[in-house]
């Protein structure tokens, strides 16, 4: 009963001291806010250890017992040691690991930028083959989304300019008492694209949005009454 | 399996090999390209070019090398105009592993305008707990930073002396690949009136908009060809421009297959009917 209630209680009277904080940024309320930020950002801190607790036991724990793939998870537990050693050796010869001339930095440089890095530029070659399979026109509604990505994706490099420009002097050929050099300047393709992003899209991203912000909103109020106890369970 | 069927379904494995090959040709032949600025580039430069001498700019750095060959052109770009136009910049960033990519730019480009660390520019380097911190900077700085990345007192650096919370900050520059452009505009923008630029990957631009068209950033520069924008507006086209024919091709190339896609799918299906 204690276990349970006391947690609840402590939520609730943080939370009703930070809205009222928020609400009257002034002694000693004000202070409390700031107190309170400072011992977010120390737990924050602390969860990285939590963190690496968690992934380090899990990975020697598939190591120690041959589980699938154990390999890798050998190669991940002393890759991460070997650059937290990096990270302190650099620290403690440089004044900071991020010293350019540091090991941590090389390693840095020349590991973890270009694993990372094509990570990411792997997943434009399945981007590119998804598009390419779901894109189909199905429907009205499919159809309009194929549309307006094929404006978006011409509005939004300079081949979409080009083409423009080879249209406009089209346009100039069939109807020749029109300005080209106007016409040109008329970037159909980016003025879409401006125009579906800033109109379509953002009504749509208010949309999610708002719908977000009250999901988050609903979510802490379960949490501070009391209703919401997921976070209690070990 | 008939032509239009086949097109319909091209095996994965010849689209990535068409895409590597599209791409990887405008690299090595590099043909030139005009680049057309948008409206949200030109705000965001016009933000930063606005700005009177010895302002202050606060970058964060809220993106990792993943979002790198996007981004970081951007943070160059950004860190050419603010050292052309003599303004102090102070580095912080979000992502632990993003804030060695902000030292890397910055030892790039300030020995390019003959700028010194401490006089006009700082690294103030990362706290755990964004939010929390994009808070407090509302109240004191030195709440959270009371060094700067090498354990350096703030209060060592001249112009950091006045710089205590966001009235000191004249421009804040978000370059995120995630939700913490988001936390800044909320946090720093809603809260504390703080005028932000927001620089991001071309997809989580589509989000920015919103801001933007609220007037709530002054200008989103968005993925590699908002990047070549802002360099084509300092005028040192860099890795954004050089890009930017691969990007060209790429979408090119999506664009065609999509329509022979579609086309394929389109008679299949009409043959199946009949």
């Amino acid at each position: 009963m204690l276990k349970r209630n006391i947690p609840l209680l402590i939520v609730l009277f943080t939370a009703l001291l930070l809205i009222v904080a928020f609400f009257i940024p002034h002694k000693p309320f004000g202070d409390l806010e700031s107190r309170f930020l400072n011992w977010y950002a120390i737990i924050s801190g602390f969860t990285f250890l939590l963190g690496l607790d968690s992934l380090t036991r899990h990975h020697l724990l598939k190591v120690i017992r041959k589980e699938k793939g154990w390999f890798y998870s050998l190669l991940l537990v002393l890759s991460l040691f070997a650059t937290l050693g990096l990270g302190l050796y650099s620290w403690v010869r440089f004044a900071s690991p991020f010293a350019l001339r540091a090991p941590f930095m090389w390693l840095y440089k020349y590991m973890i930028i270009p694993l990372q890095a094509t990570m990411f530029a792997t997943l434009a070659f399945f981007i590119f083959s998804a598009a390419y399979r779901a894109f189909r026109i199905r429907n009205l509604g499919a159809s309009l989304l194929l549309i307006a990505a094929c404006l978006v994706m011409l509005g939004n490099v300079p081949l979409g300019s080009s083409i423009w420009q080879g249209i406009s002097q089209f346009i100039h050929l069939i109807f020749p008492k029109t300005d080209p050099d106007a016409l040109k300047r008329v970037e159909l393709f980016a003025l879409i694209k401006d125009w579906l992003m800033a109109i379509p899209q953002a009504a749509a991203g208010r949309g999610i949005g708002i719908g977000l912000a009250l999901g988050g909103i609903a979510m802490s109020l379960r949490i501070i009454l009391g209703i919401e106890r997921t976070y209690l369970s070990s | 399996m008939n032509f239009w069927e086949r097109i319909s379904a091209i095996d994965r494995r010849i689209l990535y090999l068409l895409l590597a090959l599209v791409v990887l040709l405008p690299l090595i032949v590099k043909p030139k390209i005009s680049v057309r600025v948008s409206e949200p580039v030109r705000n965001a430069f016009n933000a930063v070019e606005s700005l009177p001498e010895n302002s202050v700019v606060m970058i964060s750095i809220d993106f990792d090398p993943s979002s790198a060959p996007e981004v970081q052109p951007m943070l160059i770009a950004i860190l050419r105009h603010c050292f052309k136009r003599n303004l102090k910049v102070i580095l912080t960033g979000q992502l632990a592993l993003g804030l060695p990519i902000g030292e890397i730019a910055l030892n790039q480009v300030a020995p390019e305008y003959g700028k010194v660390y401490g006089k006009d520019y700082v690294n103030i380097g990362y706290r755990p707990g964004f939010t929390a911190m994009m808070v407090g900077i509302g109240r004191e700085i030195r709440d959270f930073f009371k060094t700067d990345y090498r354990g350096v007192p703030l209060d060592s650096f001249e112009f950091m002396r006045r710089v205590h919370n966001y009235h000191d900050i004249d421009l804040l520059v978000s370059l995120a690949h995630g939700a913490v452009a988001d936390a800044w505009i909320m946090y720093a923008g809603a809260r504390f009136n703080q005028k932000i630029i927001v620089g991001c990957t071309g997809v989580n631009a589509p989000g920015m908009f919103q801001y933007y068209s609220a007037h709530q950033i002054e200008g989103i520069i968005g993925g590699l060809q908002g990047a070549s924008e802002y360099e084509a507006l300092v005028e040192r086209p860099g890795a954004a421009t050089l890009g930017m024919p691969a990007q060209s091709t790429a979408h090119a190339l999506l664009i065609i297959l999509l329509i022979l896609g579609n086309l394929g799918f389109i008679i299949a299906r009409r043959r199946g009917r009949k």
